[in-house]
């Protein structure tokens, strides 16, 4: 009887209920898409934001201590150097799989023929590295310098056709000494001399106009500095910090065991940053801090942005859902009289009216769920250029949020059921 | 023991009293006709009767008990058990067949039952159209659905809101047929009505008037006997 009568209201009112479904349908769609956005958003937006370099630049412990007392950034080793051979160990941290890109730097002083100083980058360009953990993996400038233009010729690339002179020149020293790709360049360092191959001519855009990079071992050779470096650069995906990560940041065994779990397994630049440091030998590993902050703000400000929009939505589903409840009720109200006044309680008629609701909601939420992740890859392709992953999350998310919406939305219908008199309804009240 | 009695009986709203002081009773078997001019307060003592409102002073006694003062829970509960309503706007459920209107009844009550549900249709002479929906019955086969969905229960009293006012006069002689029936059955029929030549086919009938009760007719020629000319 109970499914009868149902199946013969969603029947009969198939024009209100299909407003309703698509109401839910409309709310359930823009809350799928903005929480899956919302949950994909901070991967997207990191990876967005790595293409902009490093966030995290590792040091000598030595000279960093040198740099913070005298203040000078980017001040070089100060005769102290990192291991090349404990690169690897980088992708070993509990947080490795953040780890997007690395690059390691030695400065080499060099003098040209002519006798003028310049300064030779040895670095990776897009290094093939075996990690101790049998994971492979390709890491070097050349993602993470994306924004380096080539004026001509082409990047550096260690698994081709590159060998060991082989290098790459600014603008600004290129056309100092009227060098283009393909010529060749007779450099002396301390220890030996080499004569690099130009394979292209970048365009930084800042101070590395003026230097010549090549790969980390040919620097090393010059200046006689094998297994050294002297940074290490980079690129972490990181949660946004929070006053714990701050408090852990300044001094992490200020905390207290649980909160120093917490942080230590929480992907923030400064749980980051310490775990480097544990693998690094006499190493400083520390934030780029305006990329750190303008991540976290640009997560937060998005995160916020998502959440209004969701809320609102749901908010305007809500008002939607009452108003159309409202009226079906107050169309009814002859029938919900006399189910009353033959007998049926409150309780019963509301749950009539609930599941009725509820199968409609049910519609409504599976379409508005297909709808929304539709718009999520919308989203997706218009601002990141990559598809939005639905997280599993999403699908119970969406659904308490369509059964929260749809009872608030329904109270005041119900409401009006439960003071609904048969008397009144039926033939009068006088 | 009457098994319906109205004690000092006061309906008021604001300034106006619907109900002003009435007092009947009704005993087990009886037919009762209520009548009385429009705003005379008959619809608000068969709210009262019928547990769908209560009154502002005065005692209810339904079997001896006075219900007055029930929740409205249990005033439904009370409705659901004993009372049979039968409304002059006929209140099926547009959506349910005949059969089905009747069974609506038997689940608020207990158990729907499809047979017992046809037994009702058939006593009411409408067992060959139980599939068919209230928008494909005339007037006076939807009035006698209702009498087939108030009679269900078994209730102890039949309350009759103007059973006839939205029938024409063939169908109205089919429905007080019924009602002979049933009270020739030993069914206790309250019918408030404005029609005279239904208010006279009962045994007694209360006149209603500003709220008080004005008048009280013995149908000295009530026979039980079905006195409508169906021609």
């Amino acid at each position: 009887m109970f499914l009868r009568m149902i199946k013969g209201t969603l029947f009969r009112q198939w024009k209100k209920m299909i407003m309703i479904a698509f109401t839910i349908a409309l709310g359930a769609s823009l809350a799928t898409a903005m929480l899956s956005v919302m949950l994909d958003v901070e991967d997207k937006v990191n990876q967005e934001l790595k293409t902009y370099g490093a966030n995290i630049t590792v040091v000598p412990k030595e000279s960093s201590v040198l740099n913070n007392l005298y203040e000078i950034e980017d001040g070089g080793s100060g005769g102290a150097y990192l291991r090349e051979d404990e690169l690897g160990k980088i992708k070993t941290i509990f947080w490795a799989f953040n780890i997007v890109d690395y690059a390691p730097f030695l400065n080499a002083k060099a003098t040209l023929d002519d006798g003028s100083e310049i300064t030779v980058v040895g670095t990776w360009f897009n290094h093939h590295i075996e990690l101790p953990t049998g994971e492979q993996l390709d890491a070097g400038v050349v993602s993470m310098r994306s924004w380096w233009e080539t004026e001509s010729g082409e990047w550096l690339d260690e698994q081709g056709n590159a060998d060991e002179n082989s290098a790459m020149i600014g603008t600004a020293l290129a056309y100092k000494l009227n060098l283009s790709a393909g010529d060749t360049l007779h450099v002396k360092g301390t220890k030996s001399d080499v004569t690099l191959k130009i394979t292209g001519v970048y365009d930084a855009g800042g101070d590395e106009d003026d230097e010549i990079y090549v790969q980390l071992a040919t620097a090393q050779k010059l200046d006689g500095l094998e297994g050294c470096i002297d940074s290490i650069e980079v690129s972490a995906l990181t949660t946004p910090d929070n006053e714990l990560a701050e408090r852990a940041a300044k001094d992490p065994s200020s905390l207290t065991v649980s909160q120093y779990e917490t942080w230590y397994c929480t992907a923030y630049v400064s749980s980051i940053c310490y775990q480097i440091q544990e693998v690094i030998t006499d190493s400083v590993a520390s934030p780029v801090r305006q990329v750190a902050d303008s991540e976290g703000a640009i997560l937060e400000k998005t995160k916020l942005l998502m959440v209004l929009i969701t809320i609102l939505s749901l908010i305007g589903a809500s008002l939607g859902i009452c108003n159309l409840v409202t009226a079906s009720v107050m169309e009814r109200s002859g029938e919900i009289g006399l189910m009353k006044a033959i007998g049926a309680q409150n309780g019963a008629v509301s749950g009539l009216v609930l599941t009725e609701i509820f199968i409609t909601a049910i519609v409504g939420g599976i379409l508005g769920f297909f709808a929304g992740w539709g718009f999520a890859q919308i989203i997706g392709h218009s601002v990141f250029n990559s598809s939005i992953n639905i997280s599993p999350i999403v699908i119970p998310m969406v659904s308490v949020l369509v059964v929260i919406v749809t009872l608030i939305g329904s109270i005041p219908a119900i409401r009006m059921l439960l003071r609904l008199s048969p008397a009144e309804v039926l033939h009068g009240g006088r | 023991m009457s098994l319906l009695e109205l004690r000092n009986i006061y309906k008021i709203y604001g300034e106006l009293h619907a109900l002003d002081n009435v007092s009947l009773k009704v005993e087990k078997g009886e037919w009762v006709s209520i009548m009385g001019p429009s705003g005379s307060g008959k619809s608000t003592m068969m709210n009262i009767i019928g547990c769908m409102d209560k009154p502002t002073k005065g005692e209810v006694l339904l079997d001896g008990v006075d219900i007055s003062k029930e929740s409205a829970k249990n005033l439904t509960n009370v409705r659901r058990d004993k009372i049979g309503l039968i409304f002059q706007q006929f209140h099926l459920v547009n959506y349910l067949t005949a059969l089905e209107n009747v069974m609506l009844a038997q689940y608020y009550h207990s158990m729907p039952d499809e047979k017992e549900a046809l037994e009702a249709l058939d006593r009411v002479g409408l067992a060959d159209r139980a599939k068919h929906l209230p928008s494909q019955l005339s007037g006076g086969e939807q009035q006698r659905v209702c009498v087939a969905r108030a009679l269900i229960n078994y209730p102890e009293i039949i309350l009759a809101d103007e059973p006839t006012g939205n029938l024409d006069e063939a169908n109205e002689a089919i429905v007080v047929d019924l009602f002979h029936k049933l009270h020739n059955e030993g069914t206790t029929l309250i019918v408030v009505t404005h029609d005279p030549e239904v208010a006279e086919v009962a045994q007694r009938t209360l006149v209603l008037r500003s709220g008080k009760l004005a008048k009280e007719v013995i149908n000295e020629n009530f026979t039980g006997q079905i006195k409508f000319d169906h021609e």
